[in-house]
């Protein structure tokens, strides 16, 4: 029983909706990759790109493939990003990384979705999943907006 | 109805080989996981487990004869160095070496190949030479090949997989010329389980001229090995894949071979005479043994291959095939799951997907019912690339593994589905 009561919190059922229909996923051409991501401990990849404009994130694509948590984690942070100013969009994903680093207490109930991977917090291997695309959106950032 | 009485010579010959009898050996074996789960360990092809004799002649050597080997006089030096010694004649005796001198200890499989790379690779590999690799191989069977082609600007040539998994022997014939110094392949595929003709491929690669260096970090511990009888160069195998400790395992080599080669690592052991500007080396195999060895896990090895020994590695390879056999049946039945690897010699590393689950997710979800498996690249991402996947789960079975162990997998991944609504 208490094993299924883990797994319910670490997979949540809008975890596994992001999984099933990722949002803003659509497959890239090779030229407008800005950032391309690899987990060498598990192989999962993804690939970024962002349209900035007006100190606003206009848009994010990307593709790849991973586990639930990882590819679910990547929808929420496209959601959670896009139509953000810059610098709100950099203090959010500031704020996702810390969270789940466990260097700062969550609020991410106030972040809709993304509060579904707190359950991931309890599993040190698979908190690099739930980042990876963070830290691209990151660089995507940093890359086109000056 | 008449039953045969037990004997003073059964008792004796013990029960035979029986995996359910033989669990009890392995204490690890026998804990609950998450909380009240039977543990189905299920990730042999990584590591395995440590019989209770392996683990009681860690503690013995540490309480009884813990010392330096091969410098002092006094007692306790003379046991350490006995059982270092003794440990590698077993090692020699359990691959058929014919000489103890053939055998080097070293970390494992990965430095073995390093070391060959290092020490024979760099004395005699040219440019424009040709190491002939396959496509089934480790990163440890790659890497330092890649290293050293790069540096002395050899050129690395892959012999392809076929679409069953088994190895092209056809492209693998094709692909030798006088070019070819060297072919490193795997004996067993850690990713395909496949079980490569590595005797034959030795006859041919040797015949062209290459040395031949087998990679039997998968094979050592589930079959009957003999270098001489294989004809290989170099045979690599790392310990802990036998149920000896980890940081322990040997290479093989022909002495020949060795006494040409130049040391891997300097220091002390290693050396004859010492000057301030030059040195002469120690006899092989202890001029490739710089430093204090891995002793205890040398001694461990020496119990472990004694373990297996007794037991009848050709026994093991019986119930290492009835299990895969049984394995691949009941994970076939699964709707929705894709098995790589069909090459009919084939040992029990069965590597699979499951449709609408992600290697790691099913991971994490049959880990919950107590089954461990592995889920990844393998350290295999070139062979990944030629079956068109960035990871994939996978179950290893060993001796200790029965078909408990397998239904509770399959009993898992039908809980992960249900779970993921696949």
């Amino acid at each position: 029983m208490s094993s299924n009561a883990d797994m319910d919190e670490l997979y949540q059922e809008i975890i596994l909706d992001h999984f099933k229909n990722p949002r803003h996923f659509s497959e890239l051409n090779d030229d407008e990759v800005l950032v391309d991501e690899y987990n060498p401990t598990c192989g999962d990849q993804i690939r970024m790109t962002a349209v900035v404009a007006d100190g606003v994130v206009k848009d994010i694509r990307y593709d790849g493939h991973g586990c639930a948590i990882s590819m679910a984690s990547a929808s929420m942070m496209a959601e959670a990003v896009v139509g953000k100013p810059v610098d709100e969009a950099r203090q959010i994903i500031a704020d996702f990384v810390a969270v789940m680093r466990g260097e700062k207490d969550s609020d991410l109930a106030e972040l809709g979705d993304m509060a579904s991977l707190e359950g991931v917090r309890r599993y040190p291997l698979r908190i690099k999943c739930a980042t990876m695309s963070w830290h691209a959106i990151s660089k995507a950032i940093d890359k086109i907006a000056t | 109805m008449t039953t045969t009485p037990v004997t003073g010579d059964d008792i004796l010959r013990g029960p035979g080989f029986d995996p359910a009898m033989l669990r009890f050996q392995f204490p690890i074996l026998a804990q609950k996981i998450h909380g009240d789960k039977r543990l189905a360990y299920l990730d042999n092809a990584a590591t395995t487990q440590k019989p209770q004799p392996v683990i009681c002649a860690l503690c013995e050597y540490y309480e009884f004869c813990n010392s330096n080997v091969h410098r002092a006089l006094h007692e306790l030096a003379e046991r350490a160095t006995e059982q270092y010694d003794e440990s590698r004649r077993k090692v020699a005796r359990f691959i058929g070496a014919g000489q103890e001198e053939s055998v080097v200890f070293t970390r494992g499989t990965t430095e073995s190949i390093n070391l060959v790379a290092y020490a024979w690779g760099r004395k005699f590999i040219e440019e424009g030479d040709v190491i002939l690799l396959t496509e089934m191989e480790h990163h440890s069977n790659i890497i330092p090949w890649q290293i050293l082609a790069r540096e002395k600007g050899a050129k690395l040539v892959y012999v392809p997989v076929l679409d069953d998994g088994s190895l092209d022997i056809e492209a693998f014939h094709r692909s030798l010329s006088s070019k070819v110094k060297l072919f490193a392949v795997t004996h067993m595929s850690n990713v395909l389980g496949t079980i490569n003709p590595v005797k034959e491929l030795a006859d041919a690669a040797r015949a062209a001229g290459a040395r031949v260096l087998v990679d039997g970090a998968q094979s050592a511990p589930h079959m009957p090995i003999d270098v001489q009888d294989l004809g290989v160069d170099f045979f690599a195998f790392s310990g802990h894949k036998m149920c000896a400790p980890t940081g322990i395992g040997a290479l093989y080599a022909r002495r020949e071979l060795l006494e040409d080669m130049d040391p891997f690592m300097g220091g002390g052991e290693m050396i004859n005479r010492v000057s301030l500007d030059d040195a002469t080396w120690a006899e092989v195999p202890h001029k490739f043994e710089a430093g204090t060895p891995n002793i205890s896990g040398a001694v461990g090895l020496g119990v472990a291959v004694d373990f297996l020994a007794n037991l009848g590695m050709d026994k093991i390879l019986e119930h290492d095939r009835r299990l895969t056999a049984y394995t691949i049946e009941k994970l076939s039945a699964i709707e929705g799951i894709k098995i790589f690897g069909k090459a009919p010699e084939r040992g029990g590393a069965i590597s699979f997907e499951v449709a609408g689950i992600h290697p790691h997710d099913l991971s994490q979800l049959v880990d919950r019912e107590g089954v461990a498996i592995r889920a990844g690249h393998m350290c295999a991402q070139p062979l990944m690339k030629r079956l068109g996947v960035g990871a994939v789960s996978r179950a290893s079975v060993y001796l200790y593994n029965v078909e408990e162990d397998v239904d509770q997998l399959v009993y898992a991944i039908g809980k992960a589905k249900d779970f993921f609504k696949v």
